[in-house]
């Protein structure tokens, strides 16, 4: 029962990693209309440059402002010089010239810091683990819930509550007449693409001391990010949350358990590998299954 | 008359090409054209979705290595002289497997694409490319065909009594698939199908309105655009007797888009034009640095920015 | 480009020795890896081979060479169209330098067909070991399933019982499981396989937490398997189940970027920098003068082969056309190996000693990789009896 726990933990802390880049991914689709393939490089740019600064410095605290600070301005960069040149475009031009980008930021990255992965080592307070009654938990993956759930509700009142948020409700559904009413869209553009790319960065600086930072860590997680965007719905800030969560939850058990459940029906080396072969499909299995009842998602935010 | 020098001039230079090539001392120059043919193919069958249908797919990487696959298993089997799951014998003739490998890749785009173009838009693009990632890895842990080792074999298929071990004859071959699936392009581009298709990437709605089952006709299309990926994949499995999960990264479904926007999505050559140009684009790029994709990159953003159309329609030709 | 610096450097060393014959220096072929995060290890068997030479005087086995290097990029096409290239156009017959068994199983086979020779510094698939083992093929590293029943007999040697084992699920994560399971005499209480681009193994780190093995034994290539053992550490498992490992797990250079997080680990393989050999010596400290970069396996793998592709050369006079007298001539393995014990099996892979590490603090407070004793003296591979040589 405890395992059962811990393994939700688990799907739960995936699911927030998740949910930080689903979030800018579909903001700006749902704002702009622009689906961006190098949402991923900006998720690795706020990595690289965490751990870089981290080296540096030593510090923890320290590679937080340089990862957000890398990602958002990284972000706004692209925005400026390659994506502001895209919006109205045919979604074709944008999966190319976004494509063009990650093939540079990847190559980029290997010039400035070769090819062998960095690592962050977890900042000492956050090193060990918490007991939580029933079972010991890594206290830097509790941080990351926890900072990807604050994310979450910020982002909530950000766009309910805010006049910026007004404006990204009414864009994502009345684009042109946001415009009309003489809204600086451009400027509009340009933070929410930001904002995007900061949470991307954001995600990328608290994966580097679990994971190893590495050239094409972008694209791997992408891919994921964009199973949990169909599945939440485009353009829906909530949609992206819930199937974050889904997705973090839904591999993570299938990972756990199925290897067991299966095992009791088969030899297990067999019942392995099928359980393994599984998982792997696993969100994919899901997302189709989503698409067949509700072809727009769970959350249809975008007209 | 300009229409048809620029064709019959690359064709001409296409046939000699293996001849030039031993002349100037680089064999090796002929099996890079056989690549970029190859590919070109493959660019031309996702321009069927793409260019005639409005269809972004970015997962057609999964049909092609499934065809390529096709080739390798039935081979592999033929060879062994095992039948595949017991049932079925290997086949080690070219015809026959470039028909099942038609076939497989047709079935997979049709089951993908029937639960693909229940979305549109970006969403599509999502899908197919999540799709293909599932595929990938579903070969990458296929270990019965060499999972992530691929899949090698010995001999090329063979076809008639060619000598297909020689470069210059599989040159020809591939040449000949490549104008014949050609031909089917423009058949299909100037059919009533092809009219209806253009018709439904223009204006979905009206179509419908006029009574056009859209969805049917959009799924014909990826349906035929999968198995004409499936057959590059099964002429590049014979090209270098080996397939692997590599075929189908998500990477090669991008190169693929590259070549046919590069080339002109929507006309017949552009796509082979477009493979031909980003091949060897690459092949010289990396002659120079092995940081090529840092400049090829920023290239392919400049091209989408400043420069529509693609290269077949330069000079204000039409499709 | 990258082939012309090397040409350069070779025909540099070749004049300054001053060893002025006509004969024109031999040409040995190279298709590596040297981009992608596993760059690093051709650049190691690259950069190790080309010391070989240049600690020869340009030469290896008295006969002048020239190095043609090419990076396959960890893609079997791009290998086999610079196998191509290199036989065709450049006329080369000999060949070695690949990295992964995958470009190995795509290029190797063809090389042969086409009369070429080709020795490899560090894959060995088992396809290529058994039945279909090859006159003109010779292994100087190991067979693959070696290094994980080395591991296996490792954990044996240490009194282990009961193991859980993982590895990604693929050919090479399959065949590591079941190597390691070879030699193993405990039992194996959980058997897990890993998404191939897995990195977060939360939820397999919970599962051996709750299964409580005496020992895990993990092999995970690339970033993955560094990100597996620094969460395991954070896991705060490290302390309380120890982890065995097979060599590709743990060289120098994922030791420097884990840092003091691999202190515990046990490591087995054939070769470390440890070693207390003379030639082990001089090439260890050639390599800090020449690079000054920590050394991994793949170096003494790439500098061996230079030094076996020397032997047979001397042997033959610089020829390689005949290739049953370089056979004989390669056979003999007349070299002395960084590695200490080196013969060529029936299968023409190596029968070595294998050693059992520890990764420990070394005296600067830098963890190193320290070698604790031998696991197993003149061990050949498990496919050397299906190989009809």
């Amino acid at each position: 029962m405890t395992l059962v726990l811990e393994q939700l933990l688990n799907g739960l802390q995936l699911g927030v990693m998740l949910f930080l880049l689903a979030a800018g991914l579909t903001l700006v689709f749902g704002i702009m209309g622009v689906i961006n393939l190098a949402h991923g490089s900006l998720y690795m740019v706020g990595a690289y440059a965490a751990a870089l600064a981290a080296k540096i410095t030593g510090s923890f605290l320290l590679a937080i402002p340089a990862g957000l600070a890398a990602g958002g301005l990284t972000g706004m960069a692209v925005e400026y010089l390659v994506i502001r040149h895209l919006y109205g475009r045919d979604h074709l031009d944008q999966v190319l010239a976004t494509f063009g980008l990650i093939l540079f930021f990847n190559q980029t990255i290997i010039l400035l810091f070769g090819r062998q992965p960095l690592f962050v080592q977890i900042p000492p307070a956050l090193s060990g683990a918490v007991d939580l009654g029933l079972f010991p938990y890594p206290a830097y993956r509790l941080c990351i819930i926890a900072a990807g759930l604050l994310i979450a509700v910020g982002l909530y009142f950000l766009i309910q509550r805010t006049r910026l948020g007004m404006l990204v409700r009414a864009g994502a559904t009345h684009r042109e007449m946001v415009q009309a009413l003489g809204v600086d869209i451009r400027l509009l553009y340009t933070i929410v693409f930001g904002l995007g790319a900061l949470l991307a960065g954001f995600a990328g600086l608290m994966a580097g001391p679990l994971f190893s930072v590495q050239v094409g860590m972008g694209e791997q997680i992408l891919i994921l990010t964009f199973v949990v965007v169909v599945i939440g719905g485009l353009g829906s800030v909530a949609g992206a949350f819930w199937g974050a969560l889904l997705v973090g939850l839904v591999d993570t058990s299938l990972r756990a358990f199925l290897p067991q459940i299966l095992r009791g029906m088969m030899a297990g080396s067999e019942a392995d590998a099928l359980a393994s072969g599984i998982s792997a499909m696993g969100v994919y299995l899901l997302m189709a299954l989503v698409l067949l009842i509700k072809p727009k998602g769970l959350f249809p935010g975008h007209a | 008359m300009r229409k048809f020098l620029l064709p019959t001039l690359g064709l001409a230079l296409l046939l000699a090409w293996p001849f030039i090539a031993e002349i100037i001392g680089s064999p090796a120059l002929i099996t890079l054209f056989t690549r970029m043919m190859i590919l070109g193919l493959a660019a031309s069958a996702l321009n069927i979705a793409l260019g005639f249908g409005g269809l972004v797919s970015l997962g057609h990487a999964a049909f092609y290595g499934i065809g390529a696959y096709a080739i390798g298993i039935s081979t592999t089997h033929a060879i062994s002289g095992e039948p595949f799951l017991g049932l079925v014998s290997g086949s080690n003739l070219l015809f026959v497997n470039v028909l099942v490998a038609m076939l497989v890749s047709g079935v997979a785009a049709a089951i993908i694409g029937a639960l693909a173009l229940r979305t549109s838009g970006i969403q599509f693009i999502m899908i197919t490319l999540a799709f293909a990632q599932m595929i990938f890895f579903l070969f990458l842990a296929l270990k019965a065909y060499g999972g992530d080792d691929g899949l090698t074999f010995r001999r090329r298929n063979a076809l008639f009594d060619l000598n297909m071990r020689d470069d210059a004859t599989f040159f020809y071959v591939t040449l000949g698939f490549l104008l014949a699936w050609l031909a089917v392009c423009a058949r299909v581009l100037h059919s009533r199908f092809g009219l209806l298709l253009g018709g439904i990437r223009q204006n979905e709605r009206r179509m419908q309105a006029i009574g056009v089952d859209t969805f049917r006709m959009k799924w014909i299309a990826f349906i035929i655009s999968g198995m004409g990926a499936g057959l590059a994949g099964a002429l590049m499995a014979n090209l270098g007797r080996f397939v692997s999960p590599d075929l189908m990264h998500w990477t090669t479904s991008g190169e693929l888009l590259i070549m046919c926007v590069l080339g002109g999505s929507g006309t017949i050559i552009g796509p082979v034009l477009g493979a031909f140009a980003l091949i060897g684009l690459e092949a010289t790029l990396n002659t120079w640095t092995e940081h090529w994709q840092a400049i090829l990159g920023p290239l392919l953003v400049l091209m989408v920015l400043a420069f529509r159309g693609g290269l077949a329609r330069i000079g204000g030709r039409k499709p | 480009m990258k082939t012309m610096r090397i040409m350069a450097i070779a025909a540099a060393t070749f004049c300054a020795a001053g060893a002025v014959q006509a004969q024109e220096p031999l040409k040995i072929g190279m298709i590596t890896t040297l981009s992608g995060p596993a760059g690093y290890l051709g650049l190691d068997i690259r950069d190790a081979f080309q010391l070989a030479i240049d600690m020869q005087g340009g030469k290896l086995g008295g006969v002048p060479v020239q190095v043609l290097v090419e990076d396959d990029g960890l893609k079997p096409g791009q290998g086999k169209q610079i196998s191509e290239k290199f036989m065709k156009t450049d006329k080369v017959k000999l060949l070695t330098g690949i990295v992964f068994s995958n470009v190995a199983l795509a290029v190797v086979p063809d090389v042969l067909e086409d009369g070429g020779i080709y020795v490899s510094p560090n894959a060995g698939p088992s396809n290529l070991a058994g039945k279909e083992c090859h006159a003109n093929y010779y292994v100087v590293s190991w067979q693959n399933d070696s290094l994980h029943e080395s591991a296996g007999s490792n954990a044996n040697n240490l009194g282990y019982k009961k193991a859980f084992i993982l590895a990604p699920n693929y050919p090479a994560g399959k065949d590591a499981l079941e190597g390691f399971k070879r030699t193993f005499k405990g039992e194996v209480i959980g058997e897990v396989f890993t998404k191939l681009d897995q990195n977060d193994f939360a939820a397999e780190i919970a599962q051996i937490r709750a299964a409580k093995p005496d020992f895990i034994f993990q092999f995970h290539p690339g970033g993955a398997g560094i990100a597996f053992l620094r969460q395991y550490q954070q896991a705060g498992l490290l302390e309380q189940i120890p982890m065995v490992v097979p060599s590709p797990s743990m060289d120098a250079v994922t030791l420097k970027a884990i840092g003091d997080a691999a202190i515990g680990v046990n490591v087995s393989a054939q070769w470390n920098s440890d070693f207390d050999n003379p030639a082990n010596k001089a090439f260890v400290e050639a390599w800090t003068k020449k690079y000054n970069r920590p050394i991994t396996y793949y170096a003494s793998q790439g500098y061996d082969t230079a030094l076996a592709i020397g032997a047979a050369l001397k042997g033959t006079g610089g020829k390689v056309d005949d290739a049953k007298a370089f056979r004989t001539a390669m056979m003999k393995a007349d070299f002395v190996s960084v590695r200490g014990n080196f013969k060529f099996g029936n299968n023409q892979h190596p029968v070595q000693d294998w050693y059992s590490m520890k990764v420990v603090k070394g005296a600067d407070g830098a963890p190193i990789i320290k070698t604790n004793g031998k696991i197993s003296s003149n061990t050949g591979d498990f496919y050397a009896k299906d190989c009809k040589l």
